[in-house]
């Protein structure tokens, strides 16, 4: 993985003495709420119900095992013992108090980390795909150039301050798990026809309050002018984009209004003059930084392991921990490893000091002191090999780790909701642990198979409800907590956003609901037919029926 | 000496004092009413006037000294400006909302003038880095480059880096104190108008300590 050298090192060190001296300052009244506000949030620092809440940048979800050591010590130290992995790769920390927050960027800045700008009306962590580098499936490793754009967007003078939020992610495979259809700018790295890396370049996606997949801008962008072409895109948004309404203000409204033709005759119009600049990527460059990200150094082994064979064999919960929580690998012999932060009953993504402290030890033992977070909230270990597996699960499954249940209806992206989140007009947590509750059951959630199941606790999308196979979303209906429920929702390649299926329910009706949309799938299936494409085949209607089938009356009922 | 009001204009690095006299469009009548910066750059893109043609008209500019005119003055009354800007008295404003194509579109030199100022009436408003990137890459602007209205220490480094030049700091703040914002980094990492080349152009990175 990427390591500073004297040059980004100075960079985070000179951030926390700012940020400290900004701090400093609004203790001391000499910088308003409103002035302070965007310098709190450009260091992930919001005002949160409780406490102020850091978030902390895990760019594009890649970690060492002595970092990940540091947020736990963190975590025991200036929090309550835990901390939130969110969607977009990052760590939350709830209970932070503000004074501490410089301690806490100083002690980020020793193990090489930070939280520039993973908050405010800035360009924003970089995500990637989880299994970046060892994917079968990948034509590009996208973290060179991931790390690149980190460089370039942290503190980019020009666009510090934009309209509002600006997320882009990068995605190298076949399969996208980027979501970058959902992303202000999203890269989706591929060969042309000269063996030339080359950038399909998508434009004004994004979920929040106005949910929209993005447009292509640009077939075939060469790679060298990656930054050069993002800078004419954000430089038509922040001259034009709007400042007037933070719910119109992301670049999708922008390109939405003028349409992508005119919107794109202006972003080469500009480009025009930044195209071939000091900002175009050298091959020198590219190359210095994609040593970072070589090869590890594998071993040769066979493509089948004895132990591990037989293990399966004898052992069905390791069985099933296999067949959900390991994942292929490019090289023989080897896997990648999801340990699921979604045990039943828990804060989807919370992982403990001691969790994180055990996962830091498992990197240390199994996977090169290396790790990943992914946006579904989970860590993964990517370079395993078989013979270790087992081992690997046993020490997991001590610790809450090995939730068989990756990819099935409990592993549930969730925001932090009404439980923390000053946003939200709902809770998020209750509601999938009560979902979690009712699927308690191992054999019944694998024969329901691959379900995505997202919770977000108000209509900013956090927990990506939109792209869910299952999408529910905490609304305000006169000042009580209610839930709206869209189906069909995905994300991928053939991305698509979910239908609301009806009028919002109560939280106590959600178990139940999710078990009605889950009564019709099993009904209506074909075999090997997932969720999500029995939805797509049948639509909308038949589940909304059962759903509401006796609410009607109930209804009346209710006011008699 | 020490009942002057403080200086509050940093140029070239240091405080000095402000021999610039601001002339504004005057308020006629019932108070316009504004659009919210946003909303006129949206409106923009069809040619949404800024000020009114009695506004311009009834801008009073001071007969002597030097004097900074808001844009819309300056495309309008050019002609009896001609002067002025011959004895390098006349410097052009804009506003965040407005484009600085306005200016360049008959004015092929922009170094007439000895300052243009961008006025930032909130300093959260990104625009007014655009603006001065434009000024000083598109448009090879070289002289006094200045912002004016909410400019605080805290964005000063970013201005500096789109190629301001000059800050009137927010009168309730203390010039003295924002001077220090300049220094917030010693070596950014992109490329932008103070130091065009990236790090990576300007710097020899082998050095990964691993």
């Amino acid at each position: 993985m990427y390591k500073y050298d004297e040059i980004d090192q100075a960079i985070v060190n000179e951030r926390v003495a700012q940020y400290r001296d900004q701090t400093r300052r609004y203790l001391a009244g000499e910088l308003s709420d409103e002035e302070f506000r965007p310098l709190r949030l450009q260091n992930g620092l919001y005002i949160q119900r409780h406490a102020p809440m850091l978030r902390i940048a895990i760019p594009y979800g890649t970690l060492a095992s002595y970092q990940l050591r540091k947020l736990a010590e963190i975590t025991r130290r200036y929090d309550r013992g835990y901390g939130h992995f969110s969607t977009r790769q990052n760590l939350q920390l709830n209970w932070p108090r503000l004074e501490d927050t410089p301690d806490i960027l100083a002690e980020l800045a020793t193990v090489q980390m930070h939280a520039i700008q993973t908050s405010g009306n800035c360009i924003r962590n970089i995500t990637t795909d989880q299994f970046a580098g060892i994917a079968p499936d990948e034509i590009i490793d996208p973290r060179a150039v991931a790390e690149i754009m980190r460089q370039w967007s942290t503190f980019h003078p020009e666009f510090a301050l934009l309209p509002r939020k600006f997320k882009i992610a990068v995605s190298g495979s076949q399969q996208d798990r980027a979501l970058v259809q959902a992303h202000d700018i999203g890269l989706e790295f591929f060969y042309d026809a000269d063996h030339k890396m080359a950038i399909k370049v998508w434009v004004g996606g994004g979920l929040g309050r106005t949910p929209i997949l993005g447009t292509v801008i640009n077939e075939q962008l060469e790679w060298q002018h990656v930054l050069t072409y993002c800078e004419a895109i954000i430089r038509v948004y922040n001259l034009h984009g709007r400042r007037d309404n933070s719910y119109k203000a992301r670049i999708k409204i922008l390109v939405k209004a003028l349409g992508i033709d005119e919107f794109r005759r202006q972003v080469d119009a500009e480009w025009a003059h930044l195209k071939d600049g000091p900002n175009t990527i050298t091959e020198a460059e590219l190359e210095r930084v994609a040593h970072h990200f070589t090869r590890m150094p594998y071993d040769t082994l066979p493509a089948h392991d004895a132990s591990f064979d037989a293990a399966i064999a004898s052992n069905p919960a390791f069985a099933a921990w296999v067949k959900r929580c390991v994942h292929a690998h490019r090289e023989p012999g080897y896997r990648a490893v999801t340990l699921s932060l979604k045990p039943h009953g828990v804060a989807p993504g919370d992982a403990t000091t001691e969790q994180m402290q055990v996962v830091a030890d498992l990197a240390d033992r199994y996977s090169f002191n290396e790790l990943r977070v992914s946006h579904e909230q989970n860590l993964i270990l990517t370079d395993v090999r078989l013979g270790d597996l087992y081992a690997l699960w046993e020490n997991a499954r001590a610790h809450g780790l090995a939730t068989p249940n990756i990819g099935l209806l409990t592993d549930i992206i969730c925001c932090p909701g009404g439980d923390f989140c000053s946003l939200a007009n709902a809770k998020s947590i209750p509601i999938a642990e009560a979902i979690q509750r009712q699927f308690d059951n191992l054999d019944y959630l694998h024969d329901i198979g691959d379900l995505e199941l997202n919770i977000s606790g108000c209509m900013n999308a956090c927990g990506h409800h939109h792209i869910g196979h299952i999408g529910i979303l905490g609304v305000d209906k006169d000042g009580s907590e209610w839930y709206q429920v869209t189906i069909g929702g995905k994300q991928g390649s053939d991305a698509s956003l979910g239908t609301v299926i009806g009028p919002a329910f109560s939280a106590d009706e959600m178990p139940g609901v999710v078990q009605r949309l889950i009564d019709v799938y099993i009904a209506q299936r074909s075999d090997e037919e997932r969720f999500i494409d029995t939805v797509r085949r049948i639509g909308v209607a038949p589940f909304k029926e059962y759903v509401y089938a006796d609410k009607a009356g109930k209804k009346e009922a209710a006011h008699v | 000496m020490s009942n002057a009001t403080p200086k509050q204009l940093i140029h070239g690095n240091q405080i000095v004092a402000d021999e610039w006299t601001l002339v504004k469009l005057p308020v006629l009548g019932e108070e316009v009413v504004r659009k919210q910066a946003g909303k006129v750059v949206l409106f923009k893109l069809t040619g949404e006037p800024g000020a009114s043609a009695e506004q311009i008209a009834a801008t009073e500019i001071p007969a002597s000294g030097k004097v900074i005119v808001p844009l819309s003055v300056w495309l309008a009354r050019k002609a009896e400006l001609q002067e002025r800007l011959a004895k390098g008295e006349l410097g052009v404003w804009l506003a965040t909302h407005e484009v600085v194509e306005a200016l360049a579109a008959d004015q092929a030199d922009l170094n007439v003038f000895p300052l243009i100022a961008v006025f930032v009436e909130r300093f959260a408003d990104g625009r007014i880095f655009s603006i001065g990137n434009l000024l000083r890459t598109r448009h090879a602007y070289k002289n006094e480059l200045r912002a004016f209205g909410d400019v605080l220490r805290d964005q000063l480094f970013f201005l500096k880096r789109c190629g301001y030049d000059s800050y009137l700091i927010r009168a309730d703040r203390s010039a003295e104190d924002a001077l220090a914002g300049l220094q917030d980094f010693t070596e950014p990492y992109q490329g932008a108008v103070d130091l065009a080349e990236p790090v990576w152009r300007r710097r020899q990175r082998n050095g990964a300590t691993a």
